[in-house]
């Protein structure tokens, strides 16, 4: 049988057009019409397989617009700035580490199910993120905003690690439902209860490579941060000048 | 009386078409109506798209995709009290401010779990094929009560702070459902079968470990393209998975499926088209670099990747 090769077509104007740096919605919508036009189909068709799949996909921007008028109104009120309140009044917190507990968290309520206990718009915008910053400023006085928005990919990205290397491991969840009908189909039976099992080395191995890395995050803002002496006693708060400075966290935050 | 998605795309619908006309509305905005109507036809969607004969639905997404490509959909500039006002706010009420926030999880969470239990003579209150989804939109609503309980203000105040946020996301927030769209168009079009075609014709498979290679690393490509390791399983797993590494080396299929739809969301983590995971928040979190949250990813995902070609090799031929 001879196999279509032109709608990879479609493939190359994504690529090309992200490197290029087009505008995403215009790069997708141009891929949304040639593929199918590679494929050999007429123009109503094409125009009803983009709208009958925007139809079907309704459901993915929900969890992004329904929380807005919430956590909008709640940030109005300082929802933001209490994060940053609560966060300081914990000695022990640095930004990695708030991110190592919230992954461990976010991964093992996700592998029993519980995967909206997160999220980017309700969890990680008006907490998270201003956690991990509240965290830095309190360690460390003001932080440039370089430092800012690194500490807010990280928390995007620890919430993502979380997310999805904790979900997969739900016997319930959509992806192994999905994996075994698609193995039955092929005439291969496996219980959905050994797909789970199987995907617990790389969960684990997923928490230890993230946590590392937020580890190291901790070393370096101490690093650049810190001010040259201290950086090489991270744990040792109570010796570092610089940061001694900043002993009464919710004190210097008020004034601010 | 069941609640079901349709309800929720409603709610999205009325919200949406509030804040076009707010933003139509607005003279200080500075392309009140390529903005304010874009938000409209978003609204058309979610509110009517059911009705309307689907070439229709068409040719209104790429009208959005014209507006938001040319520069249309921009953002007024936002009102929010000052700093001081902010804080003065959170000591006064507390932690009072994180009940209504932590309401939306605890609400999907329970709605989720009972789902099964609410029922009327016989009628389901919720879903059941969408219970969470159901659940968080229930939750968003509650918590906005709270909301307005806790801090005295009004739903009208309320919607004018999802248009300062929708504003800030500007077309961030569409781009997941035109990623969605995207993959069931390439799945009509046949673009999985000539990639799987690809994979099989050019590369050689005979060595075990090359092909648990191309196995893991094509998921994670695959789904870098298509923006999502569901699209990519399929593909990968009918090309290469179970012709090869089940037929031909005799590998165990759990664990291979597992580990493949791992190495696929390693893929998820270094891609700009997973938009809800990747761009969005870059959006929601006002980050200049809109790849930003995707190089915070990268090495965790390319070091997962490797972890995983090492992990099914070993496994899987125990």
């Amino acid at each position: 049988m001879q196999t279509n090769l032109w709608p990879l077509l479609g493939v190359a104007v994504i690529i090309v057009g992200f490197l290029l740096r087009f505008n995403p919605m215009l790069i997708v919508a141009v891929a949304a019409i040639v593929t199918p036009l590679c494929a050999h189909f007429p123009l109503d068709k094409i125009l009803a397989a983009i709208g009958t799949g925007f139809l079907k996909t309704r459901n993915i921007p929900l969890i992004i617009l329904l929380p807005l008028a919430v956590i909008g109104l709640l940030e109005r009120h300082g929802l933001r700035e209490r994060a940053q309140i609560w966060i300081a009044g914990i000695k022990a917190a640095t930004a990695g580490r708030l991110l190592i507990v919230y992954l461990l968290v976010r991964e093992l309520t996700a592998a029993v199910g519980l995967t909206g206990l997160g999220g980017h718009p309700q969890m990680v915008r008006p907490l998270l993120a201003p956690m991990a910053e509240g965290a830095t400023e309190t360690r460390y006085g003001k932080i440039s905003d370089a430092v800012r928005y690194k500490l807010r990919a990280f928390s995007a990205a620890t919430d993502n690690v979380g997310l999805f290397f904790g979900e997969d491991i739900f016997v319930a969840f959509g992806a192994i439902v999905l994996m075994v009908t698609f193995l039955k189909e092929a005439g291969i039976v496996v219980a959905p209860m050994h797909v789970a099992v199987w995907g617990m080395p790389t969960a684990l191995g997923a928490f230890v490579i993230h946590s590392v890395r937020l580890y190291l995050l901790d070393r370096r803002l101490a690093k650049e941060l810190g001010g040259g002496a201290q950086a090489s006693a991270p744990g040792d708060r109570e010796a570092a000048p610089g940061i001694g400075a900043q002993a009464q966290p919710s004190a210097n935050l008020a004034g601010e | 009386m069941t609640l079901l998605l349709t309800h929720l795309f409603w709610l999205a619908g009325a919200l949406l078409l509030v804040v076009g006309a707010m933003i139509v509305a607005d003279k200080a905005h500075p392309r009140r109506f390529a903005a304010g109507g874009f938000w409209i036809l978003y609204a058309v969607i979610f509110l009517v798209g059911d009705k309307l004969p689907a070439e229709l639905v068409g040719v209104l997404v790429i009208a959005m995709a014209v507006i938001a490509g040319f520069g249309g959909v921009l953002g007024a500039k936002p009102n929010m009290p000052s700093e001081d006002t902010r804080r003065a706010s959170a000591k006064r009420l507390g932690n009072l401010l994180f009940i209504p926030a932590l309401a939306i999880p605890v609400v999907t969470v329970v709605v989720t779990l009972a789902a099964g239990k609410l029922a009327i003579g016989g009628t389901p209150l919720v879903d059941p094929k969408n219970a969470t989804l159901v659940g968080f939109g229930i939750g968003c609503v509650i918590a906005l009560a709270l909301a307005c309980f806790v801090t005295r203000d009004s739903v009208g105040q309320s919607a004018k702070e999802a248009r300062r946020l929708i504003d800030a996301l500007s077309w961030a927030a569409v781009l997941p459902q035109m990623l969605g769209m995207l993959g069931l168009v390439f799945s009509d079009a046949g673009v999985g079968k000539a990639v799987a075609h690809v994979a099989t014709t050019y590369v050689n498979l005979d060595y075990r470990f090359v092909a648990v290679a191309v196995y893991c690393i094509g998921m994670a490509l695959f789904t870098m393209v298509m923006g999502n390791g569901f699209a990519a399983f399929p593909v990968m797993t009918g090309g290469i998975g179970v012709p090869i590494l089940i037929n031909v080396f005799h590998g165990d299929p759990a664990v291979m499926v597992a580990i493949g739809m791992f190495s696929g969301y390693c893929g998820t983590l270094m891609t700009p088209m997973a938009a809800n995971y990747n761009i969005v928040p870059a959006a929601l979190l006002e980050l200049p670099d809109k790849n930003a949250v995707i190089k915070a990813q990268a090495p965790t995902g390319a070091l997962l990747l490797v972890l995983n070609i090492v992990l099914l090799n070993v496994l899987m031929f125990r």
